[in-house]
């Protein structure tokens, strides 16, 4: 089969030297297409580089670390929402990985197929509903639950560590972002985990079993040991998508100012910061946005990058139900 | 696996007086076993419940809103009105988006599947830009758009919305499209080849038809994606008569629902968020219906390509 195939296109290669002027008009089409894709990576790059060009030249590298945003005396700087960004999507990723990895076993080794095709797709959806409306959640369902239920327990019981201080009675604060982005980055890691452990060669999984493996040995000895590289990619992809979340993290995070090591608080991340402050912005604030969507430009640029190479001979990439 | 103490009882024999149960070291292993599977259920179950609370949520609160009158009048500032602006303003931008993205993503498939071979040079490059693209933040979209479109023309247009959620559409359908292209059986090229077929003429009898239900399906879920992005049209589409119809996107800022959403909510007033609760319903029910019709489809045409 294959050598038909690799015959079959080799004899078009070779047509290909002097191919009719339909196949070089099909092939100039498709590159075309290619060179926009290619062009539209360049546009960006090129676009938020000029435009934080004004607040790179004045700030320089420095911007990145201070932590002011302050329009009326035109200081601004990054670090605060770098800091929102970062912590928020680490949280989402502590509770999101051990979740989605869970659900990926549960639907790619423990489901019957019939089960598999029912829940699954109802997995994906959850990654289908627009970010204003799991923000619109966040803010009238989760926050309150979070401000009274959550935060007291966690403070209470966990007190101590200075990351679970005094809670506010909003419920809008770095750890309600956190969350909320778990919710988000849950199916992406649940949906390409799934697909990965679907891959695993079904005589590995029956020769452990008939060794005697138990379900959880077969999963721990087998699958996810051949999968990790291709898992640790879909995490990452994940963090990509927690990282640039701007809308739902805008509505609960609470627009707080300063970095504090208390969750609790309210706080601000880069994506919504741009969101928010684009409806007015005053003085010197658009270079300095500019600069803000550059950082998260590089972040994200390095992330599919590394989830490329991470992922090795797995071929994981959102798709477009993720 | 299969292979359990279930099936050990039943070959057991029945003469020895007691059923055979796994005991020490085996027992142990296997109840860690299950309730390492129970954590797994309960993990998936709790994803389900998930998207229940949010689509429970969505519905109690946006039903109340949800009339005739809501879906065909345009928005009347606090005091009511309706979507059908917002609803309008989205369809014109989404459409016109899906007009520049569907057929730039076909041709990106293409070239991925059709004319780079796949180990070639140029189309793993493509592909680490597909990665790229889709990795972008949608604020980000949002915030060169507005740097490429509505800084030269110092106003913000349903223009330059629809080219935001071109960019975030693009990389959706190419990769749709060329997993579907990827999957269409190497023997349908072998038989056009061995008819002395034109690769162009192959492709468009022969290739594209037999993945037309995949890519649509890709494209409809793209599509859904996009209407309910919010980011971009925040940076480039915010100004606009929010009580008017607008379909003309050249020139003038133009409604959405996502936006409708965004705006209403924060108001001070009651029946604003049962206003934005009930575009969220509508919102909400579009995209799922439109994920589960995609799904469907391709289910179908999955089956016609015997896969």
């Amino acid at each position: 089969m294959s050598s038909i195939g690799s015959i079959g296109s080799r004899l078009r290669d070779r047509a290909g030297a002097h191919s009719s002027l339909g196949d070089r008009v099909m092939y100039a089409l498709c590159a075309t297409g290619g060179l926009i894709a290619a062009a539209v990576i360049a546009e960006m790059i090129y676009q938020v580089v000029h435009g934080a060009g004004p607040a790179i030249s004045r700030d320089g590298l420095a911007f990145v670390l201070h932590s002011r945003w302050n329009p009326f005396f035109n200081r601004f700087g990054g670090g605060q929402g770098l800091y929102g960004t970062l912590v928020s999507s680490a949280i989402a990723l502590v509770l999101a990985t051990p979740l989605g990895i869970s659900i990926g076993l549960y639907l790619g080794v423990m489901a019957s197929p019939r089960v598999r095709a029912v829940v699954g797709p109802l997995v994906e959806m959850l990654a289908a509903v627009p970010s204003v409306i799991v923000g619109f959640w966040g803010v009238i369902v989760l926050a309150p639950f979070v401000a009274h239920h959550v935060e007291p327990f966690l403070h209470g019981a966990l007190g101590f560590i200075p990351i679970f201080g005094t809670p506010q009675t909003t419920g809008l604060s770095l750890f309600t972002a956190g969350l909320t982005l778990t919710l988000m980055v849950l199916p992406i890691i649940a949906a390409l985990s799934r697909d990965l452990f679907l891959t695993v060669p079904r005589e590995l999984t029956d020769g452990a079993a008939a060794l005697g493996a138990t379900r959880w040995e077969v999963i721990r000895g087998v699958v996810l040991p051949t999968t990790a590289a291709g898992v640790a990619a879909a995490v990452v992809l994940g963090l990509g998508r927690a990282l640039g979340e701007a809308i739902a993290v805008l509505q609960v995070i609470g627009g707080g100012h300063g970095i504090s090591r208390n969750l609790f608080l309210p706080s601000d991340a880069l994506a919504p910061r741009i969101a928010q402050e684009f409806l007015s912005p005053e003085g010197q604030e658009i270079p300095a946005l500019f600069y803000l969507a550059l950082i998260l430009l590089v972040i994200e640029l390095v992330i599919s990058v590394v989830a490329r190479r991470i992922a090795g001979r797995f071929s994981v990439h959102r798709t477009v139900t993720t | 696996m299969a292979l359990s103490a279930s099936a050990l009882r039943d070959r057991a024999p029945r003469t020895a007086g007691t059923p055979l149960r796994p005991s020490g070291n085996l027992r142990r292993r296997m109840a860690l076993s299950r309730a390492l599977e129970a954590v797994a259920t309960a993990a998936a179950l709790f994803a389900v419940a998930l998207l229940i609370d949010v689509a429970v949520t969505v519905i109690t609160n946006g039903a109340p809103a949800i009339s005739f009158a809501f879906l065909t009048q345009s928005a009347n500032g606090l005091s009511g009105g309706g979507i059908a602006n917002a609803l309008l303003g989205t369809v014109v931008m989404v459409v016109f988006g899906a007009a520049i993205a569907i057929p730039v993503g076909i041709l990106v498939g293409l070239f991925l599947t059709e004319v780079a071979g796949p180990r070639s040079r140029l189309a793993h490059l493509l592909e680490v830009v597909l990665d790229m693209l889709q990795g972008v933040p949608t604020v980000v979209v949002g915030i060169v758009v507005f740097g490429l479109i509505v800084v030269p023309q110092q106003k913000e247009t349903g223009f330059a919305g629809a080219i935001a959620l071109s960019i975030i559409m693009l990389p959706l359908i190419a990769r749709a499209s060329q997993q579907v292209l990827a999957v269409v059986p190497p023997s349908f090229r072998q038989a056009a080849d061995a008819l002395g077929v034109e690769r162009w003429r192959t492709v468009i009898g022969v290739i594209l038809p037999a993945a037309a239900g995949g890519i649509l399906t890709g494209a409809i879920l793209a599509v859904a994606r996009a209407a309910g992005e919010t980011a971009p049209l925040l940076l480039v589409d915010s100004l606009y008569h929010p009580n008017a119809i607008q379909l003309q996107p050249f020139g003038n800022g133009v409604p959405s629902v996502p936006m409708f959403i965004y705006t209403t909510y924060d108001l001070p007033s009651v029946s604003g968020i049962t206003l934005a609760w009930g575009a969220a319903l509508v919102l909400l029910t579009g995209i799922l219906v439109a994920n589960v019709g995609a799904r469907l489809m391709l289910s179908r045409t999955r089956r016609r390509m015997g896969l």
